[in-house]
């Protein structure tokens, strides 16, 4: 726990006239979205996880006040100013077929409500686990004739962020069983795979030393919750994989490419640690 | 002409007289500060919002030149002291000469 944030519980404690060291949860704790949406930041481990993390936080908890405080208003959450984008995105017809998102699904509020929860999820028809954006630009190619995007790149990215949006408070729970198990075991291999001439698994510093500072950086548990999440560093909306790519690079290894068989699988695996908590996108991070 | 350009208020619908009371404001702008250059080496015109105003029944509430370094989508915040019902009118200036504006009325009570 930081300093400012036993300041405040120090702080609170005294106004309310509690005995020091009674269990509050400190303000920093408590995410609620526009004063209506619930956030889950901080719960039990999902049952795979035993023997390895007690508690699973999402990465809100790890950032400073002033951080926090811009998820807990729409307005004030720049990650939404691409979702308001990609909302007239949504209704507007694109491709040979003529078709805009909203012909085939109606509004996204309504058809999206839950998906981001469940995926990367096992397609029958393809064989095989499918992220959101693969599903999008199936839809694109297959459905609408038009042209794929590029799979982190700004459209496809504040699609995904819309889409997530709608599911916000919603609890991830991606399946980790039946035909997604094969998949989910390659990604934690991954997960637990040591790369790059600093020689780091994705577990040493997300697992072992969350909370932790790697030079000025706070380690999070890595919980992938919050994507596609707006940073502050680069003032956009950031893809998943692409957050993957940094970290592998950080490590100075040779990154899996963006969309690759192995990141579907990572992502699989790393969402399934965050079962339990909230879905967050677009998250507001540093 | 700048393109995406949207302008969005966040204001109380309703204050008691002479209350304080928080505006956010944000306008969707690239703010292309012209010292950037494109892929052949030309410079990117500059386009940026220059100035900002917010009156309440016709008086200034607040005033402000903007100068390149701010970056896109420029969000001001602010208090403002409500003395009577009325409009509050937000205006933005672009570089293209496009004036965008949104009012929002605030009643008492």
């Amino acid at each position: 726990m930081n300093k400012a944030s036993i300041r405040t519980m120090t702080a609170m404690a005294a106004a309310l006239g509690i005995a020091a060291g009674a269990a509050i949860a400190g303000p920093d704790d408590e995410l609620v979205i526009n004063g209506e949406i619930r956030i889950v930041t901080r719960t039990e481990a999902p049952a795979h996880l035993e023997g390895v993390l007690d508690e699973i936080r999402s990465g809100w908890t790890f950032r400073t006040e002033e951080t926090q405080a811009l998820e807990m208003d729409d307005f004030e959450n720049p990650g939404m100013v691409f979702v308001e984008e990609a909302m007239s995105v949504w209704d507007t017809a694109e491709g040979t077929a003529g078709k805009a998102c909203a012909d085939c699904h109606g509004t996204a509020e309504e058809s999206m409500l839950g998906v981001k929860a469940v995926y990367p999820k096992w397609n029958e028809t393809a064989g095989e686990v499918r992220t959101i954006e693969q599903m999008i630009n199936e839809c694109r190619t297959d459905r609408m004739g038009a042209q794929e995007w590029k799979y982190h790149g700004l459209d496809m990215t504040q699609m995904v962020a819309l889409i997530a949006s709608v599911s916000r408070g919603m609890p991830v729970n991606v399946a980790i069983d039946g035909p997604a198990a094969e998949t989910w075991e390659k990604g934690k291999e991954i997960y637990y795979t040591r790369f790059g001439q600093l020689d780091l698994s994705c577990a040493n510093c997300h697992e072992e030393n969350y909370d932790n500072y790697i030079r000025a950086d706070h380690l999070s548990q890595g919980q992938v919750n919050g994507f596609p999440t707006y940073r502050l560093k680069n003032a956009k909306l950031n893809a998943l994989h692409d957050r993957f790519k940094g970290c592998i690079r950080d490590t100075r290894g040779v990154p899996f490419g963006i969309g690759s068989p192995e990141f579907v699988a990572l992502e699989l695996y790393v969402a399934s640690r965050g079962n339990g908590l909230s879905v967050e996108g677009p998250s507001v991070r540093n | 002409m700048a393109e995406g350009v949207k302008a969005r208020v966040k204001a109380p619908k309703s204050a008691a007289a002479g209350e304080s009371v928080v505006i956010k404001t944000l306008i969707s702008h690239p703010m292309e500060s012209g010292q950037r250059k494109d892929g052949n080496g030309n410079v990117i015109p500059r386009s940026i919002i220059n100035r900002f105003t917010c009156e309440f029944n016709g008086q200034s509430v607040i005033d402000v030149d903007i100068a390149p370094a701010v970056s896109t989508n420029p969000y001001f915040e602010f208090e403002a002291v409500i003395p009577e019902a009325g409009d509050m009118k937000f205006t933005w200036y672009d570089d293209d000469g496009s004036v965008y504006e949104d009012v929002k009325s605030i009643a008492i009570g």
